[in-house]
């Protein structure tokens, strides 16, 4: 027997018609997506998408996003894929089941299916009398089918709902305050539950005076178990004071970190480490042109997601049965991590995402969904509603990883890049709960490590080239170089626990890159657009570096008058997805600022503009925060961030204009718009500021400090 | 248990057993279940939590209730509903003004108070009335327009 054919997206590991629709009696339709909405506007584009197949109103469609229970299981909403992944098998999920609609119509009005015309859900012929709509046809029976892909989506020409800026599904009851949220959620006899984090990564739990809490008003369970300690309350600020006695009824034993803030990329790079050769390319005839060579190290340090809400989660555990509420980005593979942990088939946990606050990667949203099911546990049958505090989600997120990027290059004496080369360090960029296959009992959730009887952590993992890649993502330049090569160094030992951070490894990647690039120009003695232009041979990149310059109104040689300055910056994100282009403008006074973000952004076919629009915006500003401001400050001992005073990001009073224009190319595939801004937003801004003060910062963030003592 | 505490919220009377240090936040979301305004960090430095205290802007993580009895509260929630939005919130849905939207109602409430003492701000005032609260997407740009929108409205 052949292997089944691949089929698109996620439709090749959910295959049946019926996973993904559904005609229900009052003339809608549920439509199951296992992306979920993470403030990106995914949900709503999934509907767009089905609604368009099915030429239905968008008002029919009802959407069903990340259940265990429900919904296709589509591994994590990330990596920018929902809209590549996710989309492409709801295309081809609806126009399959479109096609077997009109088929059985076409037999029952017996009018080819080829002169039948579906509008809002009622198939007619020409005539308009004879006519059924989906809801009268066996619908249920003939989506009970394997898919097979065969039948064609509709053109982007006839798109009338695909391609439009549909409103958000989500936004109304988010400007009204209707509960909306997992933070939201409410189960009757719902209790309160708070953890008790250690001091540090490595500190164990020398004593703790349990009774001492459980005397307190309102405290229904106080969990000890091994270095996990938690607390449960009938009211919430029960729990929270419970939670405060609990830190003080505990004793710790801390072990210290191997680096601190300051010495974390020395650190990185003097490890043993894991190297893969990334790209590897040569023309010795051309590298013999060279006359100067240039070299350049840039780092980033650790950064927080920071989720504006910490991150929450509700169980329910009731005889061997678990039932949870998650913000996670993959229900599924919570699930297999949980029953994991708990050793329980995955059949009896059900795992429902509900919305929290964005998350922008991986933050506390499965680590704290573990830590309510142990404190539901300890009050069987009862719901447990867990939120972190800010200093657990602070102290315990999974940062982005900090990096080090070291770029060498080659100019001809005409000033033309003949040589160039890259090599980066860093951990690991995915420590997510995954459903991949082990030896032995692994976790990816924190509690799990902190039990009396500690499940192992699971290897810390990172996306290869093939999957968009992690630390190596963007590494490759795109520009054409003759002579290129490439190394990612792994480095295994992790100081701080990371994961996935919008962007992963692109952000550092592409700071280093487009930096240097700019650097480069400087030597040559070109214009920063020009120079870009000449080693650029793709032309969709070309036309956002364009647009964005001509947008800006970018004129080559322009000089800074010392206190204001602009640089521009580009990439495609994973080489091989949306197009950003993006000019910066600063000023200095008090301190360096953005007053203006120009950005070009091809995704190919635009599924829904504003929401492009809205991400790309969202991308920049959060980028600038990350440039001007970010970085997680930890000593030898422990993680001193705990607050928005230890950690500040941009203000309102700090926000630029942003200007966003997008090329819409609706013959081209559709790409994910969420991740792309970081990298071009950080280079674009160091890059500014060589440009008005002619000193060159290749360390983030890009503080007062640094920029006093370069201009020293 | 402890004494009654009276509260005037969106211009009822209720009457909660509750500690006089209870942050009022979670009075209103768990004992009113009013879930409009959220907990972001409980230390007064975010905003997600943001309410009207006597027409101000206070954050209510940090507000005891001992301190809000006796006071008008206002929350989100009096301002319009999901089927009969207000005006403020329907700027912010005719601007698409969310990602996640977890800051939303905390922006929602600045912008409220801003407008009844400012009914036409410039840009750098909203800027400036916003200080206090942050959004962590990057929404930014679309939550100044809504409420720019939202006062063209109220002024028209």
């Amino acid at each position: 027997m052949s292997a089944p054919a691949r089929l698109p997206g996620s439709l090749n590991a959910n295959r049946r018609l019926a996973q993904w629709l559904r005609f229900n009696p009052d003339q809608t339709i549920t439509v199951y997506t296992g992306k979920v909405e993470i403030g990106q506007g995914v949900v709503t584009a999934m509907a767009q998408i089905a609604a368009e197949e099915l030429d239905v109103s968008l008002a029919r469609v009802r959407m069903v996003s990340g259940d265990t229970a429900l919904t296709p299981d589509e591994g994590h909403t990330s990596g920018s894929r929902s809209i590549d992944e996710g989309g492409s098998a709801m295309r081809y999920a609806c126009a399959e089941a479109r096609h077997l609609l009109l088929q059985e119509a076409s037999s029952r009005l017996d009018i080819p299916a080829d002169k039948l015309t579906v509008e809002d859900g009622v198939i007619s012929g020409f005539d308009r009398i004879r006519k059924l709509s989906y809801w009268e046809l066996p619908h249920a029976g003939l989506l009970d089918r394997e898919a097979t892909a065969a039948i064609k989506p509709k053109p982007s020409a006839r798109h009338t709902i695909v391609g439009t800026s549909a409103a958000r599904l989500d936004i109304p009851a988010k400007a009204t305050g209707t509960p909306r949220f997992v933070h939201d959620l409410e189960l009757p006899g719902m209790l309160f539950g708070r953890v008790v984090r250690p001091p540090s990564y490595a500190a164990r739990l020398t004593a703790f005076d349990a009774d001492a809490v459980r005397k307190l008003p309102g405290v229904v369970a106080v969990v000890r178990d091994g270095n996990f300690i938690g607390v449960v309350a009938t009211r919430e600020e029960q729990a929270v004071k419970a939670r405060q006695a609990a830190a003080s009824a505990a004793h710790w034993e801390e072990t210290p970190l191997p680096a601190d803030d300051a010495g974390i990329h020395d650190y990185l790079q003097s490890r043993q480490t894991r190297d893969q050769l990334i790209v590897e390319r040569t023309d010795p005839a051309v590298s013999a042109r060279a006359t100067r060579s240039f070299e350049a190290r840039y780092t980033k340090p650790y950064i927080a997601h920071a989720s504006l809400g910490p991150s929450c989660a509700l169980a329910r555990v009731d005889n061997g049965r678990v039932e949870v509420w998650t913000h996670s980005q993959g229900v599924f593979q919570l699930r297999h991590d949980m029953a994991a942990v708990l050793g329980l088939p995955p059949e009896k946990i059900l795992v429902h995402h509900a919305e929290g606050a964005g998350c922008y990667g991986h933050n506390g949203a499965d680590d704290v969904a573990l830590d309510a099911v142990l404190l539901a546990r300890a009050v069987a049958g009862r719901p447990v509603q867990v939120q972190w505090m800010r200093d657990d989600e602070f102290a315990w997120e999974p940062y982005g990883p900090a990096m080090v990027v070291k770029t060498r290059a080659a100019l001809d004496p005409q000033g033309n890049i003949v040589d160039w080369a890259l090599e980066l360090w860093s951990n690991g960029h995915s420590g997510r709960p995954n459903s991949a296959p082990t030896t032995h009992r692994v976790s990816s959730l924190l509690a799990a490590w902190h039990l009396e009887d500690p499940v192992a952590k699971r290897p810390q993992a990172d996306p290869p080239m093939s999957g968009g890649g992690g630390m190596a993502r963007n590494s490759p330049a795109t520009y054409h170089f003759p002579n290129e090569r490439v190394v990612a160094h792994r480095v295994e030992e992790m100081p701080l626990r990371v994961s996935a951070l919008r962007g992963l490894g692109a952000t550092a990647n592409v700071f280093a890159i487009e930096s240097f690039i700019d650097e480069l120009a400087v030597a040559a003695g070109a214009d920063p657009v020009e120079f870009r232009l000449r080693h650029m041979q793709d032309a969709r990149a070309r036309a956002v570096i364009e647009l964005a310059a001509q947008q800006a109104g970018w004129r080559a040689g322009a000089a800074s008058d010392g206190t204001s300055g602009r640089g521009i910056a580009f990439a495609q994100y994973k080489n091989g997805y949306g197009y950003l282009a993006v000019v910066i403008e600063i000023g200095l006074e008090p301190d360096l600022h953005v007053t203006r973000a120009v950005a070009a952004v091809d995704v190919g076919q635009a599924i829904n503009p504003d929401g492009i629009i809205n991400q790309t915006e969202g991308g920049i500003i959060q980028a600038i925060s990350w440039t001007l401001k970010e970085q997680v400050r930890f000593d030898r001992a422990r993680v001193v961030t705990r607050t928005w005073e230890d950690y500040p990001i941009l203000t309102f009073p700090e926000v630029p204009r942003v200007e966003v224009h997008l090329i819409n190319r609706p013959d081209e595939a559709p790409l994910g718009a969420g991740e792309m801004a970081g990298g071009p937003v950080t280079a674009a801004i160091a890059n500014a500021l060589h440009h008005a003060l002619g000193v060159r910062i290749r360390d983030l963030p890009l503080t007062r400090e640094r920029i006093t003592a370069a201009l020293a | 248990m402890p004494d009654p505490v009276t509260l005037n919220v969106n211009g009822a009377q209720h009457t909660v057993r509750a500690e006089p240090d209870t942050p009022l936040l979670y009075v209103l979301r768990n004992d009113l279940k009013l879930k409009g305004a959220k907990f972001g960090c409980g230390l007064g430095q975010c905003g997600a939590c943001m309410v009207l205290i006597d027409g101000h802007n206070v954050m209510s993580c940090d507000t005891p209730l001992w301190a809000a009895a006796g006071k008008a509260i206002t929350t989100i929630e009096a301002l319009g509903s999901l089927d009969a939005p207000g005006v403020l919130q329907r700027a912010f849905i005719a601007e698409q003004a969310a990602q996640c939207g977890y800051c939303v109602s905390g922006v929602v409430m600045t912008a409220a108070a801003l407008l009844a003492r400012n009914p036409d701000p410039s840009e750098t005032e909203i800027k400036e009335a916003l200080a206090r609260n942050l959004c962590r997407c990057g929404t930014h740009v679309r939550l100044i327009r809504a409420i720019q929108r939202a006062a063209r409205e109220l002024r028209a």
